[in-house]
């Protein structure tokens, strides 16, 4: 069983939509893991909680506050009516900012964990030679921190391919807009066509799995190279 | 002292009588399509009331269901959003033979959150789109494809097309309407109705014979072939009681 046109439209949208959450949610994490990584301020605890908090959240409360918060009637969006943005619900910018949400902790946390591995030496070496605090963090830290960067944008990307609730809630379901693979397979399985169900999630099956076996043998190189 | 004497006593049969009750009284697990989701709250409580079973009522879209049923899900009785899919479970042996009937003819409705948006007669359809229009998915939801077939007959499809929101069930597509991101919805009127009128925002009930009657076909399940309690809430859907309930969401039969 072959994939159809609709199918095909949904796989690439969704490539499409993890490929730009990875690259945006990687610029704003940066910053953000790096902060958490080194910071002794009070409210870190605090940060770091709502950061996590779409790992324990069900993506439909997720979704749901979205679409409450960004419908006409919600702060944001009249926020983004006024920016003459118009409405995010139905769009694929309202799907990007549901999935850089979602996303969020796969980001930051590896990052933040390749930041504090990285410890204060190196630092203080850069400084002694007199490199400033940018040029410390582009040619010291981020070479350094390459394993949790790669991880990082795998597990996003990966994350974000197979987001559902999210957009089933904001989502509209909109052929080439807004139709995802995972919403696709669902609305394959409530149809009954089984056999298209099976080709597309078969092809899930098989994209999760090699992403998790890449970040594997990834993971024992770079250990062999840094470790 | 005297008074709580004499309550007791007026007690003792009744608790003499709670286990006899509670060996008749039977529980039922029931799958309900979600157009059916407030009025089957007033039926399954009423029919507590009446027979003192109690219906355990899953809500779902009909499609999720089947697929369920299939993979051995313990659900006894199905209402369904369709008459199709009853028929089917029959044919496949995993609905009781014979036990399937129309418990509620639907009725599809134009919605607004906004009191003023849509007019008694449906002209809103006929001015420039302004904003989004949800729907059910016309693949899965038959709400949905009455939803399209109206807005054929009406000449309007392609006016509307761009404008389209899907939800994966009728449930979905309210709650687009309903948060205002949608200006308007094809919703099943039993959504917006409350004792024989519209309870909130604004709506056209879409003439009949703009769409293929939504029947919706009820079904005892192979698990509740020897349920009691099944047998009693399918002959409670047929009652005059419920019957007037579900009239007050909109239903006919």
């Amino acid at each position: 069983m072959g994939f159809t046109r609709e199918d095909w439209q949904a796989i690439a949208l969704t490539l499409k939509l993890a490929a730009t959450t990875t690259a945006l949610l990687l610029v704003l994490a940066a910053p953000l893991a790096w902060w958490l990584a080194r910071t002794q301020a009070r409210w870190r605890g605090a940060v770091a909680a709502v950061v996590a908090l779409p790992l324990v959240l069900p993506p439909t409360v997720l979704g749901f506050y979205l679409l409450v918060t960004f419908g006409p009637q919600g702060w944001g969006g009249q926020l983004t009516q006024s920016l003459g943005l118009g409405l995010l619900p139905f769009t694929f910018a309202g799907l990007l900012v549901g999935s850089m949400l979602y996303s969020l902790p796969f980001a930051v946390q590896p990052l933040q964990h390749a930041f504090e591995s990285v410890g204060r030496r190196p630092l203080e070496v850069a400084a002694t030679l007199r490199a400033g605090p940018l040029d410390t963090f582009f040619h010291v830290v981020l070479p350094l921190a390459r394993g949790g960067i790669i991880q990082a944008a795998v597990l996003s990307f990966a994350h974000t391919v197979g987001e559902f609730g999210v957009v089933l809630m904001i989502g509209g379901n909109i052929p080439g807009q807004t139709r995802v693979v995972s919403t696709q397979i669902y609305g394959h399985v409530e149809a009954m066509q089984y056999p298209q169900a099976h080709a597309l999630a078969l092809g899930m099956l098989a994209f999760s799995f090699a992403v998790l076996l890449a970040l594997a043998l990834l993971n024992r190189r770079s250990t062999r190279v840094f470790g | 002292m005297n008074s709580e004497v004499a309550m007791f006593r007026r007690l003792i049969p009744l608790l003499l009588a709670a286990p006899l009750f509670a060996a008749h009284a039977g529980q039922v697990q029931v799958a309900v399509a979600a157009n059916m989701t407030a009025p089957m709250k007033k039926v399954a409580a009423d029919f507590a009331q009446a027979t003192g079973h109690e219906a355990v009522v899953t809500i779902g879209s009909t499609g999720k269901f089947y697929a369920q049923i299939q993979s051995g899900a313990p659900f006894e009785v199905l209402l369904a959003a369709d008459d199709e899919t009853p028929a089917k479970l029959e044919k496949e042996g995993l609905g009781v033979a014979g036990t399937r009937f129309t418990y509620a003819v639907g009725k599809l409705a134009l919605w607004s959150a906004d009191p003023n948006t849509v007019d008694p007669q449906g002209a809103v359809l006929k001015q420039p789109p302004k904003g989004k229009l949800a729907i059910a998915d016309p693949k899965l939801a038959p709400y949905g494809a009455a939803a399209i077939e109206a807005l054929t007959k009406l000449g309007l499809l392609a006016t509307w097309q761009p404008q389209i929101v899907q939800g994966e069930n009728i449930g979905q597509a309210y709650q687009f309407a309903a948060t205002g991101n949608a200006t308007l919805g094809f919703v099943a009127l039993a959504q917006v109705m409350a004792d024989g009128k519209v309870s909130k925002g604004s709506a056209w009930i879409v003439p009949a014979q703009l769409y293929t009657p939504l029947k919706q076909d009820a079904i005892v399940l192979k698990p509740g072939a020897a349920n009691p309690a099944a047998t009693a809430l399918v002959n409670y859907l047929k009652s005059d009681a419920a019957r007037a309930t579900l009239r007050g969401y909109g239903y006919e039969f």
